[in-house]
């Protein structure tokens, strides 16, 4: 055993380092296969001011993504407006308003939710909030925003919780025995003293969840429509970044524009999600200090 | 250790008549607590609101979905260009890629944990492995898709494969096996290394008889979430091994194969025609597997809580 021992601790080393090289391996792949479009034949005008996306044009092919790009923002949007308030409304209720069973119970309900797949997510979507949405607002079609928006605020409520009940957590509780030694109601406790405290925790939960939800594709791609358009309200439907990608991959031809521009928007995703990932670690450590 | 604070509800109401809890009434007094209560319940009707969503699911899969279900749709083909038959093809390729995959994801993520629990220096290095890891959870997994395209199927030349597929799984998922098993070994007291130490054993003495024992039903845990995330999955395989249909089953880790996310997507959306029941039994298989791979981890979590010693 001690011979070996060097060699054991080579490799738990190696291992130790595998995410920060599998990080710069997805960046360098991604970039790799898309590069010499990007270099000499992306407008990047085109690329982010127009709507216009035919890809497969004979004639003239555009390859304007501001389409999906709004497509993306808007349901990621509507999403968080529904998500964030339950989202956080639920850490704080299962953090400091319930306990015991209750707690147990409701955390394993979440976990639950978080462990639906996101294809299940995008048949929901299909089957059964196409239609609800149809006959609540007379809609001709239900697969729109609002549907794709619903489905991602149900995915990303559970690592908000998650995430906001630590920061919330992690807030000493002498700072709740000061202030109800002092008369404060529970409430009074959350609001005046717990939010202020564990505002960094709460907006990296917020955060994540935003990322989570920019980067979703199989639910957005079954549950909002499919159509290359500028949404005018929640009952539009759109495309995504994400859902364009697994749309269109399969049918292209390696190392043809349209397979190199879909690698150029994987690359656009890759670096909002990472800006993002990085912008919430770094508030969360600011937290620590 | 819960974190369950010092209440002035139930807690320090206990022992007053009435059930008046004694800070309650401090001058603030009757307005703040009906605050109080309100603000109660509207959170506990949210929390319900979101709670809500996991019943009616799980229950309209299953009344709509189990009429499907029968010995045939478990063991058969699908038939007819797929509106018919059963998912047989399928559960077989989820079972291939969730298990290569975990071959490859178990060993590196539960040693990448051992060397950020018990080897890294508190520099900024680790610092860097830690914002790559969170990093890794979160990119998209289209972007994921992307990668493995260019680098497994491309650059190695794996092809369309379940080893491609798999490894592309594997790096997606290897970010959860970390992090559960980082919780795991922190969760062995620091004392049970320093006996060990003491009596002369080596730093991968003591990690090997003393921490991965204390630990393994965490970081089983971990393993087990692992397989859920990899099952349910499907942006990650549809470029880089899950095909369509294959009317035979895989032979080797070189060939393609069916997975349930898959086929849940391609009856749901691209066959025309298809009989309601058999997406909803294909949606209710593959939801049935991942969540009970999700309540064996629970019971484990459970059961080890109890069972604690220290």
């Amino acid at each position: 055993m001690r011979r070996i021992e060097p060699l054991i601790e080579a490799v738990v080393h190696i291992c130790g380092f595998s995410a920060v090289f599998f990080v710069i391996a997805i960046f360098w792949f991604v970039f790799e296969e898309g590069a010499s479009f990007l270099w000499n034949t992306l407008d990047w005008g085109q690329f982010l001011g127009s709507i216009e996306w035919y890809p497969s044009s004979e004639s003239n092919r555009r390859y304007g993504a501001l389409a999906m790009i709004v497509g993306t923002l808007s349901v990621t949007m509507l999403a968080m407006a529904i998500a964030v308030p339950f989202g956080l409304g639920g850490a704080i209720f299962v953090s400091e308003f319930s306990s015991g069973r209750t707690r147990e119970v409701l955390k394993v309900v979440i976990e639950l939710l978080a462990a639906i797949p996101s294809v299940v997510w995008g048949f929901i979507g299909l089957m059964l909030i196409n239609p609800l949405i149809m006959s609540v607002f007379d809609a001709p079609m239900g697969l729109n925003v609002l549907n794709g928006a619903l489905l991602l605020a149900l995915m990303s409520v559970p690592i908000m919780v998650s995430i906001g009940e630590d920061a919330l957590k992690a807030v000493p509780d002498s700072y709740r025995e000061a202030a109800e030694a002092m008369g404060a109601t529970r409430w009074q406790v959350v609001w005046r003293v717990l939010l202020p405290a564990a505002r960094n925790g709460l907006l990296a939960a917020v955060l994540l969840g935003v990322g989570r939800a920019i980067g979703e594709t199989m639910a957005v791609l079954m549950a909002t429509g499919h159509a290359i358009h500028i949404p005018t309200s929640p009952l539009d439907s759109v495309r995504t970044l994400t859902a364009t990608i697994a749309a269109e991959l399969g049918e292209t031809a390696r190392g043809s524009d349209h397979y190199q521009v879909l690698f150029v928007i994987g690359m656009l995703l890759f670096t909002m999600t990472f800006a993002i990932n990085l912008i919430a670690d770094l508030t969360i450590k600011g937290v620590r200090r | 250790m819960s974190g369950t604070p010092v209440g002035a509800g139930a807690g320090a109401g206990a022992g007053l008549p009435g059930g008046q809890s004694l800070f309650a009434q401090a001058p603030e007094g009757a307005a703040a607590e009906r605050e109080q209560s309100a603000v109660r319940g509207v959170l506990l009707i949210m929390t319900v609101l979101m709670v809500l969503p996991v019943l009616s699911i799980i229950s309209l899969l299953l009344i709509k979905g189990l009429p499907a279900i029968s010995l045939e749709f478990l063991t058969q083909f699908p038939e007819s260009g797929m509106t018919a038959g059963g998912i047989f093809p399928a559960i077989v390729g989820t079972l291939w890629l969730v298990g290569v995959s975990l071959m490859v994801s178990a060993p590196v993520g539960i040693l990448a944990a051992i060397y950020l629990n018990e080897y890294a220096p508190d520099n900024w290095l680790t610092r860097i492995i830690q914002l790559a890891i969170v990093n890794l959870a979160g990119v998209p997994s289209i972007v994921h898709a992307l990668f493995g395209v260019g680098a497994f199927v491309i650059f190695m030349k794996m092809d369309t494969s379940i080893l491609a597929a798999s490894l592309t799984l594997a790096i997606m998922t290897l970010p959860v096996i970390i992090a559960s098993t980082r919780e795991a070994l922190s969760s062995v007291p620091m004392s049970f290394r320093e006996a060990c130490w003491n009596v002369g054993a080596s730093r991968w003495q003591t990690i090997w008889h003393v921490v991965l024992p204390n630990s393994i039903s965490g970081i089983l845990t971990g393993v087990i979430l692992q397989v859920s995330r990899a099952a349910g999955e499907t942006a990650p395989i549809i470029f880089t091994g899950a095909a369509f249909y294959l009317p035979y089953l895989p032979a080797s880790v070189y060939d393609p194969c069916m997975a349930l996310s898959m086929h849940l997507f391609v009856v749901s959306t691209q066959v025309p025609n298809v009989p309601e029941e058999l997406p909803y039994g294909t949606a209710l298989v593959l939801l049935g597997l991942v969540l009970c791979v999700n309540a064996a981890t629970i019971v484990i979590r459970s059961r080890l809580r109890n069972r604690r010693k220290w």
